[in-house]
């Protein structure tokens, strides 16, 4: 980009210290990036009334601007616009803190997600551990908020949404492990790297069960249908942001959504090859003008997030709600087993070099 | 030590499950119900008390307002009990449209609550699919009676008017271009029948297409199997009527074993259950959606061939034909007389039921002799299932409230009056 400034400023941002010039540059791709999440949620919201509008045979929002595109920002204008009620004997302090919870750690979570092979933020090691740490934290905005609200509807969202919480993340926990015996590595750059060389090296093949756990456990993780409980709306009216109004409002609904892209594309890194191709490796395309088309690239990560995204609305179109001790039977019952199992198959298949599992490591 | 208190949650009266106004306080143990205890009243409206100060047939309105998603069966009822005292009965043409209509409702209604009670589970799609069949319906209302609601069609003598030759058609705007607007034209080129026909082909693939969604579908059944079970005894003793009754597995239907206007003449069976359980009475309702279907079928296929009259000749009962009054003096003054002050119903009491979409709706009404109702009693049949939700959903969880709220078919208007 140095083309863009003029050759003064070059001559200054020599000047500066190297730790000035990291910060700097550093801030500067952390705002890039959140920037075009928050822009993503917008359109995700957009891209979801659309998807469900045409699923349930209607059309969707058509009115602002063209095709509607202008809707998400005339939401966020109206959110903008409208007070925030603080109940009278709520929490303030925790009240407000609340949804900034839920959206903080929604946005810090893609310092670690290799965009592409060059370009990512934050490349630690303990990448897996730390999307893990703060995928947690996560959670605590919906308790505190369910709490902070000092409604009885809210606070029975809180409690399902804590109960919930501990089952699932556990058995994304060992989804994950899964993940990490196959890769090697905490590094979600290095996680992608290993699923180099063509679709069949996509983790999604050996670890089929704990991808469809991984995905379903993060349906629940983001309180999506058919494990919405925490809004529950006919039952808990909307559960633990009954409460909210105005930005408050729209912060937790930005987190919801920031979540969403989050886990589809947590799901493609560690399981779909991330920004890998998936014409990886086809020499048909040797020499043709398409050969691009083989090459890692940002793109084939947005592709398979669009899919992802895709798969959550199509999934709330399609189910009835489950029952909030369902959903723990299904978590302790049914994922936390067949994680378990998988993962001891993935182990002795590895050690044997059969099928699949013969590129994993170790 | 201090003692644990159950939990106390107000349910309604604006809750997005609650169907209205229906206000329940729960007790609860952590997410499973104790007690629960439906206050009703909120939507109360006075119809009772309002028919006794108006002439007969300006009382019809009121009654569609009643369980206001099956419309003319609510007329029925109030009909059939001026008829009975009375002493008339309507033309054969007239019947059929009557039961015609009334299959229809019934559809209304279980559209209605098959796409609510989709919801309140949480299966989102199935509201706007049935509100999607639900339109075509309300045109057919809105063809016959020139409103798509509160139709007022139902007349003492017969039904306001004949079955129109014209659909009502849409209109192409800036949001809807021509050739959409065609499509949706499609099938009102021709008359009323014509249009009923074209649903009745078209509308057991669309129950189809709801059954795929929920009948098979894990969740749905996890939702719905062993919720809420009423022993047939139980069910019977609670004053059940209609799918809740059938659902229990006790085989109850008016239609049958008190066949009024026609439906000795038609050819339909009655679905029953066999547990109990909200699944039951949710297949009960869906199989009778199609035996609809299949009633109207066969009115069209009458109404077709046999034209006639749709109204009685007697002008102390029946206003004169528009036409008539033009030249003839006896006709505008039974038309003044009965738009001024109404007829007279001579003294006695009656009592009329019919099967409702929701169970045995029945109006029992006593006159003076006068131009208006002594008193009128509705019978409605979700008064009586209300009065069974504590019973209900004792020992299930929250949710579950939602479902068993939605399995009662629930209508507040009919249960407050």
């Amino acid at each position: 980009m140095e083309w863009l400034i003029p050759q003064f400023f070059l001559g200054a941002w020599d000047q500066f210290p190297p730790l000035l010039q990291y910060l700097i540059e550093t801030t500067f791709w952390i705002l890039v990036v959140t920037i075009t999440v928050i822009l993503g949620v917008a359109f995700t919201t957009y891209f979801e009334r659309k998807v469900i509008g045409y699923m349930q045979g209607r059309i969707g929002p058509n009115r602002v601007g063209p095709k509607g595109l202008g809707q998400p920002f005339a939401d966020v204008l109206k959110m903008l616009i409208k007070e925030v009620v603080v109940p009278a004997k709520s929490n303030r302090f925790l009240f407000v803190i609340a949804p900034l919870l839920t959206l903080v750690p929604a946005l810090a979570t893609w310092a670690v997600v290799p965009f592409s092979n060059t370009f990512v933020i934050a490349d630690i090691n303990a990448g897996l551990l730390y999307v893990l740490a703060l995928t947690s934290v996560g959670v605590y905005g919906v308790i505190l908020a369910g709490w902070a609200t000092n409604s009885k509807y809210a606070f029975l969202g809180a409690m399902r949404s804590a109960a919930q919480i501990v089952a699932y993340e556990i058995a994304m926990g060992f989804a994950l492990v899964g993940v990490l015996m196959a890769s090697g590595s905490l590094n979600l750059g290095v996680i992608t790297e290993a699923q180099g060389g063509g679709v069949t090296n996509w983790f999604v093949l050996p670890l089929l069960p704990l991808f469809f756990v991984y995905f379903i456990a993060g349906v629940a993780e983001t309180n999506r249908a058919p494990f919405d409980v925490a809004e529950g709306e006919s039952e808990i009216v909307a559960g633990f942001h009954v409460e909210y109004s105005g930005i408050a409002f729209a912060l937790f609904f930005l987190g919801e959504y920031a979540n969403i892209i989050l886990i589809s594309a947590l799901t493609s890194i560690l399981f779909m090859g991330g920004y890998l191709s998936f014409f990886e490796g086809w020499t048909i395309l040797e020499g043709t003008m398409l050969s691009f088309l083989r090459e890692p690239s940002l793109g084939w990560l947005v592709l398979k997030i669009c899919f992802f995204v895709y798969v959550f609305f199509w999934i709330r179109a399609t189910f009835p709600r489950y029952r909030y001790d369902q959903i723990m039977r299904l978590g302790w019952k049914v994922f936390i087993p067949v994680t378990i199992v998988w993962i001891g198959v993935e182990a002795v298949m590895a050690w044997m070099q059969v099928g699949p599992w013969t590129n994993l490591y170790g | 030590m201090t003692e644990i208190q159950n939990f106390t949650m107000n349910f309604g009266p604006q809750h997005p499950a609650a169907h209205g106004v229906l206000r329940l306080v729960l007790e609860m143990d952590g997410e499973v119900i104790q007690k629960a205890d439906p206050h009703v009243g909120l939507l109360h409206r006075g119809t009772e008390k309002l028919a006794e100060s108006k002439p007969y047939n300006q009382n019809i309105g009121y009654m569609d307002r009643l369980d206001y998603v099956s419309m003319m069966c609510n007329e029925h009822g109030y009909v059939m009990a001026i008829e009975k005292l009375l002493g008339i009965s309507p033309p054969i043409r007239a019947k059929y449209i009557r039961v015609m209509f009334d299959e229809i409702t019934r559809v209304l209604n279980h559209l209605m609550w098959l796409g609510a009670h989709g919801l309140d589970i949480g299966a989102m799609t199935m509201f706007l699919y049935c509100f999607r069949e639900r339109e075509d319906l309300m045109d057919c209302y809105e063809a016959v009676s020139g409103t798509r609601m509160h139709a007022t069609y139902y007349r003492p003598g017969g039904v306001y008017r004949d079955l129109p030759e014209t659909m009502p058609k849409y209109r192409s705007n800036q949001y809807r271009s021509k050739k959409e607007v065609n499509r949706m034209n499609q099938n009102r080129e021709g008359s009323l029948l014509d249009f009923i026909d074209a649903f009745c082909e078209k509308f057991p693939g669309c129950i189809d297409e709801y059954e795929t969604l929920l009948t098979d579908n894990r969740i749905w059944k996890q939702r719905t199997v062993n919720i809420a079970v009423v022993s047939p005894e139980r069910a019977l003793n609670l004053g059940f009527t209609g799918p809740m009754l059938r659902g229990s597995g006790i085989e109850w239907d008016l239609r049958k074993k008190q066949p009024y206007e026609v439906y000795d003449l038609v050819d339909f069976d009655i679905p029953v259950g066999i547990n109990g359980d909200c699944y039951d009475r949710y297949l009960v309702r869906v199989e009778e959606m199609r035996q609809s279907t299949k009633i109207i079928e066969q009115c069209v296929d009458w109404l077709r061939k046999n034209p006639g009259p749709v109204m009685l000749g007697d002008h102390k009962i029946v206003p004169p034909d528009r036409v008539e009054m033009k030249d003839d003096m006896e006709s505008l003054i039974h038309h003044f007389k009965l738009f001024t002050e109404g007829y007279n119903v001579p003294v006695g009491e009656a009592y009329a039921a019919l099967e409702h979409p929701k169970g045995e709706f029945g109006v029992y009404l006593i006159s003076d002799g006068a131009n208006k109702p002594y008193r009128v009693k509705i019978r409605a049949p979700g008064f009586s299932h209300l009065a069974s939700l504590s019973e209900m959903v004792e020992g299930h969880m929250l949710a579950d409230v939602v479902a068993v709220i939605g399995t009662q078919d629930i209508v507040f208007g009919e249960i407050d009056r």
